[in-house]
This record gives C-alpha cells, sequence and structure tokens, in this order.
C-alpha cells in the first residue's frame, strides 16, 4: 500500500514552521499567490530535505524566483525550458544512479522534487510527463495548478475551468469565458498505473505534507496535484487566498484524493472523505465562483442562472465518478 | 614526437557501430536518444552493451529528440558525462534546448547521422540537419569515414568537458554514406586506454559562490547550492552570451592539441584537427568540402594531378568555430576556389560553407582570382566521380580563363 493512511508522522504546524524554509523571502511572486505556500511545504515535508535537486518548469515560479544574479533556492535547482521539466529530472534521476554506480556519488540517490505550472504539465508538457512516469522515474512531480498561463498574462489553458475568462477566452456578448471542461490530469496521470497520484490543496496542509511523504516514501514516480489560487488571474482580493482555496475543495471542484499504484484504488481523503460521509456539507460552487471577477459575467450585469446550474450540474457528476472509484457507490 | 602508441585492433564497422564503440570504451554515464533513421544502428549497439552489462551507462529510452536533448541537460548539470545521437528531423526537434546546453556550459557530445530535413520526407544525406544549428552555439566536427567516427567521438568528450571551453559538441558523419558503409575500423584493445585520455570520469569545474568553492553542478553536498538556467534580462543576458563567444574563441587551439595527443596514443591525426588539406600549397584550384565526399575528390583529384593539374581538396573538418584563419592561410593567391556545400540554401548568395569562406577571404590582401559555390548531393543525391570530374574540369576552364566564373551552381539536379 501506499498512501497517507502508511505514513507515520503527524507533524503540527508549529513544527513544520519550525523547519527550515529552503524558499527564501525576496522572491518576485505576487502578493496572495499561492505556489510559494506549496513550494515551501512541498520541502518540509520531505524526510531527507537536505538531498533534494529541484526541477521547475518555466512559469511563474521559475521567473521570479530566480531574477540573475538572485536567486530563493537554497537547494539545488534547474531551470530548462517549458515543456521538458519532467525529461530534465529523468537526465538529473538517472545521472545520480550512473554517479552512484560508479563509485562518484556514496549514500542514498537525492530526491529528484519537479515543479511545473498547468501550462508546463496539462499542455506542453504532457508528452515529455508522461514518457518519464512510464519510465518509472523516481521522480516527486509537482502540478502548481493556478488554472491558466498566468505567466504571459492569463491566457487559456487545458486546465481553466468553464465559463472562466481569460485573456483569450474572454467574457464576450456571444461566448461567455472558456466553453470547455477542465481536463482531468490526475486521472489521466493515474492511468500510467505505475505513480502514486494525490490532489492537495495548501489550505488542508496536514493532508498536504502526508501526501508528500507517501509520494517520498514510494519508490516510483510521484504525481501531487496542487490547486494553486492566482489572485492576478483569478481577479480577487490577496487576502481571500486561503478561503477560495478551501472553497476549490469544499465544493468538490478540487477534491482531496490519491491513487495507490500498487492496490490501484483511488481513495478520498481529509476534508473531501468527510464530505463523502456528510454530502449536505459540500459546498454550492456559487459560493466559489461569485468571490471571482474571472467568473463576475456569471453574475453581472445579469445573473446567469443557466450557466451557474450546468458549471453545478458538472462538479456533481465529477464528483459521483469519484466516489464510485473510491467505493462510495 | 614521444611515443606512446596503445594496441588497437581492427573491427569491421560502419560509421554508426564506431561510434557506439567510441562510447563503449569512454562509458558515458547517462545516455538518452530517441531512435531515427539513419542514426539507429548508433542507439542499437549501443543498447546491446548496455543489456549485456559491458557498461555502466544509464540508458534512458526516451519519447522522444526533445526530450533526449533535455535529459541530457539535467544528467550533464548533475555533473555526469552526457552522450546522445539523432538526425535530421530529430535534430530540428532538439533545436531550442541545443541553445540552452551551449547557454548553461554543459559540455554534451552529440552524434548526427546527416540526413535531409523533411519536406519532402526523405532518409538519406545531406548536411542541412546540422546547418541548421549552425548558430546554436555548439562545436561542430564533420567526420569523413567510420574510423574518423571512432576517433573523434573519443576526442569529443575531452575537447567539450575542458574546463577552458565546457561547451557542448556535435560530431557529424554522413547518413547512410558514413553511418551505414562499413570498414576495418582500428579501436583500442584496451579501454583504459580510452578512459586514460578522457578521464575516468568527468572532471567537474569547481567554481567560487558566495566565498565558498562548490562544484558548478546541482550536487546536494555543495556548501552553497548552485541554481542553474535563471532568468537573466537586459542587464545579464549579453554578458552570458559574451563569454560563450569567449570560451568558442578558445576552441582551434585545443582541437589541434587533442588532435595532437591523441595521435600519441592512436598514430592517427586529422590535419591540424580543424581542416585537413590535400595537396593544397602548390595548388592552383582548390576545392574546399565537408564529410565523405572529401575522399571521392582526393580519389579524382589523384587521376588529375598526374596529368600535371595542380589541384588540391581542403576538407573542412571543424566547422564551429569557423576555421576562418585556416582558410586565409591554405588559401590566399589561388587562382581558382571551388565551395562546395551539401545544404539546402534558399535565398542566399551561397551555401553556408561558401559564404564563410567567402568572409574569410574577404580580408586578404591576395584574395583567390575566382571564388565559386557547388551545390551538391542533396537529399542522399549521388556525388560519384563522373560528377566530380565534369566540376573539375569546369574550374580548369575557368582557371584558363576559357569560362566566366559564376557564383553559384547546382550539380547533379535536373533543371
Amino acid at each position: 500500500m501506499v498512501g497517507v493512511n502508511e505514513v507515520k508522522w503527524t507533524p503540527t504546524l508549529i513544527e513544520l514552521a519550525r523547519k527550515p524554509d529552503y524558499f527564501l523571502p525576496g522572491h518576485r511572486m505576487c502578493a496572495g499567490c499561492a505556489a510559494p505556500v506549496i513550494v515551501k511545504l512541498t520541502l518540509k515535508a520531505l524526510p531527507d530535505p537536505d538531498n533534494v535537486v529541484v526541477v521547475n518548469a518555466t512559469g511563474c515560479l521559475e521567473v521570479a524566483s530566480t531574477i540573475y544574479p538572485y536567486t530563493s533556492w537554497k537547494r539545488p535547482w534547474i531551470h530548462n525550458a517549458f515543456e521538458n521539466a519532467a525529461a530534465t529530472a529523468s537526465g538529473v534521476e538517472a545521472a545520480f544512479k550512473a554517479l552512484k554506480a560508479k563509485g562518484v556519488w556514496k549514500g542514498d540517490l537525492p530526491t529528484v522534487v519537479v515543479f511545473g505550472g498547468d501550462g508546463g504539465t496539462y499542455d506542453i508538457g504532457l508528452q515529455s510527463l508522461s514518457g518519464a512516469l512510464e519510465r518509472g522515474h523516481k521522480l516527486i512531480y509537482v502540478l502548481y495548478d493556478n488554472e491558466a498561463y498566468m505567466n504571459t498574462g492569463i491566457q487559456r489553458c487545458s486546465s481553466t475551468p468553464q465559463y472562466a475568462a481569460t485573456t483569450t477566452t474572454p467574457a464576450g456578448r456571444v461566448i461567455p469565458g472558456k466553453p470547455e471542461w477542465k481536463k482531468p490530469i490526475g486521472f489521466i496521470v493515474a492511468a500510467h498505473h505505475n505513480v502514486y497520484v494525490a490532489t492537495v490543496n495548501p489550505y488542508f496542509w496536514a493532508d498536504f505534507v502526508k501526501k508528500i511523504r507517501a509520494a517520498a516514501e514510494y519508490e516510483g514516480p510521484a504525481f501531487i496535484h496542487a490547486i494553486s489560487v492566482c489572485p492576478r488571474g483569478w481577479r480577487h482580493e490577496s487576502k481571500l487566498t486561503m478561503t477560495i482555496s478551501r472553497l476549490a475543495t469544499e465544493t468538490c471542484l478540487h477534491p482531496l484524493w490519491e491513487f495507490d499504484p500498487e492496490t490501484r484504488e483511488y481513495r478520498i481523503t481529509d476534508r473531501s472523505l468527510y464530505i463523502a460521509k456528510h454530502p449536505d456539507k459540500k459546498v454550492p460552487v456559487e459560493e466559489y465562483l461569485k468571490l471571482q471577477g474571472r467568473f463576475r459575467h456569471l453574475f453581472k450585469p445579469v445573473r446567469r442562472d443557466h450557466l451557474i446550474k450546468e458549471i453545478q450540474e458538472k462538479v456533481d457528476k465529477e464528483w459521483e465518478y469519484l466516489l464510485r472509484l473510491a467505493g462510495f457507490k | 614526437m614521444r611515443t606512446r602508441l596503445a594496441e588497437q585492433v581492427e573491427m569491421l564497422l560502419h560509421g554508426e557501430s564506431a561510434v557506439a564503440w567510441a562510447w563503449k570504451h569512454v562509458e558515458p554515464d547517462v545516455v538518452a536518444a530517441f531512435p531515427i533513421t539513419p542514426q539507429t544502428l548508433i542507439v542499437e549497439k549501443f543498447s546491446e552493451f548496455v543489456a549485456n552489462g559491458e557498461v555502466r551507462t544509464q540508458f534512458v529510452s526516451v519519447e522522444s529528440e526533445h526530450s533526449a536533448i533535455s535529459a541530457m541537460v539535467g544528467a550533464a548539470a548533475a555533473g555526469a558525462r552526457a552522450a546522445t545521437a539523432t538526425a535530421a528531423n530529430g535534430l530540428q526537434l532538439m533545436h531550442e534546448i541545443l541553445y540552452i546546453v551551449s547557454s548553461m556550459r554543459l559540455p554534451v557530445m552529440l552524434g548526427v547521422a546527416n540526413r535531409a530535413v523533411s519536406g519532402p520526407i526523405n532518409i538519406h544525406c545531406d548536411h542541412t540537419d546540422a546547418m541548421g544549428q549552425r548558430d546554436a552555439g555548439w562545436i561542430m566536427i564533420f567526420t569523413e569515414d567510420a574510423q574518423e567516427a571512432y576517433d573523434t567521438t573519443i576526442q569529443a568528450f575531452k575537447i567539450a568537458e575542458n574546463p577552458e571551453i565546457l561547451l557542448p559538441i556535435m560530431v557529424n558523419l554522413d547518413g547512410f554514406l558514413i553511418s551505414h558503409t562499413a570498414m576495418n575500423v582500428k579501436v583500442f584493445k584496451d579501454p583504459k586506454v580510452v578512459k586514460d585520455f578522457v578521464g575516468e570520469t568527468r572532471p567537474v569545474p569547481k567554481i567560487k559562490l558566495m566565498g565558498e568553492e562548490v562544484e558548478l553542478s546541482l550536487n546536494p553536498r555543495n556548501p552553497i547550492p548552485v541554481t542553474f538556467g535563471p532568468f537573466a534580462y537586459y542587464d545579464y543576458y549579453f554578458e552570458f552570451k559574451r563569454q560563450q563567444i569567449e570560451a568558442m574563441k578558445k576552441v582551434p587551439d585545443v582541437v589541434e592539441r587533442v588532435n595532437d595527443e591523441y595521435y600519441e596514443i592512436s598514430g592517427r591525426k586529422y590535419g591540424n584537427g580543424r581542416v585537413v588539406p590535400w595537396n593544397v600549397d602548390d595548388a592552383d584550384i582548390v576545392a574546399v568540402v565537408m564529410g565523405s565526399a572529401a575522399g571521392t575528390m582526393r580519389y579524382v583529384a589523384r587521376k588529375y594531378r598526374e596529368r600535371g593539374v595542380k589541384i588540391g581538396i581542403l576538407r573542412v573538418r571543424m566547422f564551429r568555430p569557423f576555421p576562418w584563419r585556416d582558410l586565409q592561410e591554405l588559401l590566399r593567391g589561388k587562382e581558382v576556389v571551388a565551395v562546395f556545400d551539401r545544404t539546402q540554401d534558399q535565398g542566399v548568395m551561397g551555401g553556408p560553407l561558401f559564404l564563410e569562406t567567402l568572409a574569410a577571404l574577404h580580408y586578404l590582401d591576395d584574395r583567390p582570382r575566382n571564388v565559386v559555390n557547388y551545390v551538391f548531393g542533396l537529399g542522399g543525391r549521388d556525388f560519384p566521380p563522373e560528377l566530380v570530374e565534369k566540376v573539375f574540369d569546369e574550374l580548369i576552364r575557368i582557371k584558363d580563363g576559357k569560362e566566366k566564373p559564376f557564383v553559384k551552381k547546382y550539380v547533379g539536379v535536373r533543371e
């Protein structure tokens, strides 16, 4: 078995806070951006954070954290290009294996952690990701999903939720934002069968860090899908980041689950497990949508009930699907 | 010269097996590759060595050439010795990352079995694939036969990994003409000879970072961790490029030195490493060419020499950095210089070898009287001795003033 139930580590928030930071202040990420929280939680959760190599796809995180001659990374870090973080990480992992075989590297192999945004993961980097997973490299791939090409100015991605306005799917008089539903990246990755897959939410930090530990303890590749709230692109006040993050899971838009590659089981975790057991605790999507400017056209100048209803029905359907996968139905 | 010639054995190898044998003897830490004709034999042969446990190399069988070169970046940044191979469209797919490899100063070795680029799709030899990468900041060497492919692959690691250089290197061998043509190749009997030549493991340079000495790698045990591939604005980007240019300037001397050192253990050397002249000194007419066509040209030129025609062949072995000083020295005062490009040359005055030769000659007081360009052999179009004779006859007529010189002609194509 691989997953949170196997992890014998339940840190308190104070314990986590006291662990050293490996992502240092001074970076240029926006106020309220969830990505630095995701990076810090990931690195703090690793069993041996001193023996880590970080690989970063092109994106906000890479651009804003390494403006030469400065760097926020207190770990060895490499950025290659947009679409090839997983392939680059394959090379890093293979290198240390070879150097160990030749006796140049002694001791445990470093943990290779990849941070990729949704553009670099869902879209342009999907091929290189699939290749690396299939080859079974020991990587922890962390997707920080802010649901659009934020670095280039909020353009549509296949991760963008339906009816969200982006700069390439604006809310027009005819087309009300992005017409298509969000691509189910977690299931696509789980379909490789050899990957530990988990969704995480920085608001639910305890579940988050346990999943990173489970990923580190698994001998094969791991894929962590983190929802990454973006005040700039989602158009809300910075102070609402954690509120919106929490609602993403409470509305079941970003439910918390994991896929165990050994048992091939889907398991629902943490707050989502609570909602699975208490369906009345599921929050209507409207509560989430109405806080964000990217969905404003669903409410103003006139309320478009049919679109909100359509989103709710699709969320319900996806949630039902997950419940079935996890054996609740 | 001090002799320490090492024992060698002859094996019947085609160019690609020769590259695979060179890899076997060097034993890179990581090889990541994707198959494409006519490069496949390199990775197939090397996979056998891996499968039989004859090398400790990690062979990463990637899902595309883009991922192959991307994995090279990760592996080399981790401090590993890294090698890959490709051709044609595969090389085009790597294009984006080639610039990143050189910018990160990663000494990656890349074997290219030169093949025409689509479209139309074609699998046979020309140099268009490599020429599309000529500004990517890589050292580029063109070989002439399987023996040279073996020798140059070994030399490549030593050139690229030189701490003064730290640039990636591309070793080109003509698709099919070299890659799939067998000859008796002398290989070192004891791989230790090769290991001693290139070093058992890659020498990873040390740098000063925030007052500490660190290995220029992703080594997590560095006292200060290294950030590779940062974001550099207008305030630093230019300096990054300027440093690459400085490193490139040092390549000609290092290539010559490695060529000499390799001669000591093998008994083989290729001109001064950069250019390989054949009867150029007293020649009136000189043909400048790269790759396997040089052999055909020498074969024909030998017959012309017997007839008293003073013709020479100058093979350019190192295309990047371009050996313009060598060309100036060797071509000054000639009657006719004919430059042969096996490359598409659309919308320009001539092929890249021609244009760069022309630029080099421009600064001479005693420029050659005539410099002409021939484009030949695209998509594997044969360039047989009869065609070479036709061209040489034309050059003689130009020398004698019986035919008007021209800028560019196409050889062996239906007009």
